[in-house]
């Protein structure tokens, strides 16, 4: 799925937005891995938690 | 509250303000009044959006949810970091390219105005009622609590936000943003601090967590399918997925914050921050109530924690109210001794006892559960119009009771830091939508910046001066989170799908997502009003009916004017 173009006259960015300046993840794709991994993690532990201490 | 809470309080709150005018003075041009100098950092970016999401009501109700219900309320945040990974790699490259002000200003260059309209239209619908609660629900609670003038507190809090946001735009609601956003953190640490000191003088924290658990409290994460639960793991995730993208992606209190960056990267990691930080952060607000609730078992609550409430009814039959109190008062001196014993049981390592000691806590605990509800019923029947969920005055009342001077005024400064920063987010994203989407688009097309950005202070005031009016006439009944989410609930699903089908689907065209959307809000309000379920997935409804309508409506009129469908 593309998005929708730019409008004509639309500034380009000047920006290197594909970097993410990040010492380990270097790329988005992996950001977002790592983000989704977080989320997994965090429920992973609230049902340890509930496990652990009912 | 002594005089050194209210230096704290004053001084925190007048201090921000007065920095974020003095940082935006002499601020000229639309672009810097409505997205700020485009030198924004991540870390500001990031504190600023977890600021605009985190209300008053935040910090002031959840503690009390995560007292009544447990740690079950953090399925809501499920969805939010899957929408934000979205909004960040489609939404925000797309708005910054679109060089747009508005997110809704993108649905007019993408379909047509009247969608663009709707967009803003809806927005301005849900969000002008939303403005209301955001300064609404510290009021009352504060007032209530303190004795304050409830219209003068609403009044002062609000002129204090409608004044710097007015004056210093998008920049200056970034800038105190970040500073209110530290107090908060301050204060919610400071009372954790506090609970952990006072709850060590009964019991080891793993011993807490224990009792915690054996009165359901940290029952987190519930995979039933009942479509009627409130929080489930699926209706957090898909159903709170749909209202944070929608939120994020769409809300223009939120879009304002993160297109402001210096560059995408800037608004990307914003994003991101949020997206790891917010579940840990909403855990440890109902884990601070869960133990609360702990704490509670070894000092006696108060049987109605609203007790101004409690105390006005008990004028009527002072007789029937004390035998309440003196109920409740035995069933907490029952509960405490077999909490005692379960302790007792569990430093000896006799599993029988601490079973049967466990089983008569529980059995106390739902005596004491009777006699709230007999108290509720008691004030109902004293007063027809009286409140009776208490949840939001349990924190308050912790805090009062049992925190230090000086840190007392810190928590409330907290409280106002919090309202008032989703407060000025609120107000900046209706002025700005006012102003780009309606009339500089409708009314006055040609005018210079010097006019738009003074157009877009009338209307940030007058936003303020709505949300004040709202604010003084209100009267909710739900828990106070739970209203804001689901006023918001009702409208983000369908404006969420006008943006979908905008981004993905491109032979769609502005009259089909137009009638589309206004089809799905009728349903979704028919379906609100028929159905019980849990409001969460009235974003998934909304926005599944939005895109699959807009499906349907162009098909159809391809089909009827012989055109072939673009694929």
């Amino acid at each position: 799925m593309k998005s929708p173009p730019a409008p004509p006259g639309a500034p380009e960015s000047t920006f290197d937005d594909k970097a993410t300046g990040l010492p380990a993840l270097k790329t988005w794709p992996a950001v977002y891995l790592f983000v989704f991994a977080a989320f997994v993690v965090s429920v992973l532990l609230l049902v340890a938690l509930d496990k652990l201490f009912s | 509250m002594s005089a050194l809470d209210y230096l704290v309080l004053f001084g925190t709150m007048l201090g921000i303000a007065a920095y974020g005018i003095w940082r935006t003075r002499g601020q000229q041009g639309l672009s810097a009044y409505l997205k700020g100098s485009g030198t924004t950092g991540w870390v500001t970016i990031g504190l600023s959006v977890m600021a605009t999401q985190a209300s008053a009501i935040t910090f002031i109700s959840t503690p009390g949810q995560g007292y009544e219900d447990g740690l079950g309320f953090v399925q809501n945040y499920f969805g939010m970091p899957l929408a934000l990974i979205l909004v960040a790699a489609v939404f925000l490259p797309i708005f910054r390219r679109w060089n747009v002000y508005t997110a809704y200003e993108f649905l007019g260059r993408r379909f047509d105005t009247k969608t663009r309209l709707l967009g803003a239209g809806l927005f301005l619908l849900q969000r002008g009622l939303g403005a209301g609660i955001t300064i609404y629900a510290p009021a009352i609670i504060l007032s209530t609590v303190f004795g304050w003038p409830l219209e003068l507190t609403i009044i002062l809090s609000g002129l204090l936000v409608i004044i710097y946001t007015v004056t210093g735009g998008n920049e200056a609601v970034s800038v105190t943003q970040k500073y209110q956003i530290l107090v908060i953190f301050g204060g919610m640490v400071a009372a954790l601090a506090v609970l952990l000191t006072r709850l060590s003088g009964h019991l080891a924290f793993t011993d807490a967590l224990r009792l915690a658990g054996t009165f359901h409290k940290l029952n987190a994460v519930d995979f039933s399918p009942d479509l009627r639960r409130r929080y489930t793991f699926w209706s957090g995730l898909f159903g709170g997925l749909c209202l944070s993208l929608s939120y994020f992606g769409t809300d223009q209190s939120q879009v304002q914050r993160y297109i402001s960056g210096a560059s995408l990267r800037e608004g990307r990691l914003g994003l991101m921050f949020n997206a790891v930080c917010k579940i840990p952060m909403q855990f440890l607000i109902l884990l601070l109530g869960v133990l609360m609730f702990v704490f509670y078992q070894f000092e006696t609550p108060p049987v109605f924690f609203n007790q101004s409430s409690w105390k006005a009814a008990a004028e009527h039959d002072a007789g029937q109210f004390r035998a309440v109190e003196q109920k409740f008062a035995d069933a907490g001196a029952q509960k405490e001794q077999a909490i005692r014993a379960w302790l007792d049981a569990r430093r000896l390592r006799d599993p029988a006892a601490e079973t049967a000691a466990s089983a008569q806590a529980l059995a106390a605990q739902r005596q004491s559960e009777a006699v709230r509800a007999e108290a509720r019923a008691a004030l109902r029947e004293a007063d027809v119009h009286a409140q009776t969920n208490d949840g939001d005055y349990v924190f308050i009342t912790f805090i009062l009771a049992e925190l230090p001077h000086g840190v007392i005024g810190l928590l409330v400064a907290a409280f106002f830091a919090a309202a008032l920063s989703s407060k000025a987010a609120e107000l900046s994203a209706l002025g700005s939508t006012t102003s780009v989407d309606f009339y500089r688009h409708l009314l006055k097309r040609d005018a210079g910046d010097a006019h738009y950005v003074k157009a877009s202070r009338w209307f940030t005031a007058m936003w303020g001066v709505v949300a004040l009016g709202f604010a003084l006439f209100a009267h909710l009944q739900e828990n106070l989170i739970q209203a804001v989410n689901i006023v918001g609930s009702v409208f983000y699903g369908v404006v969420l799908g006008l943006f979908l089908v905008a981004f993905f689907v491109k032979w769609v065209r502005g009259t089909a997502v137009f009638f589309a959307a206004v089809l799905a809000q009728e349903l979704v309000f028919c379906l609100y009003f028929t159905l019980n379920i849990s409001y969460l997935w009235y974003n998934l409804i909304g926005c599944a009916a939005c895109v699959l309508f807009s499906l349907l409506i162009q098909a159809l009129d391809f089909k009827k004017k012989g055109a072939k469908e673009p694929v």
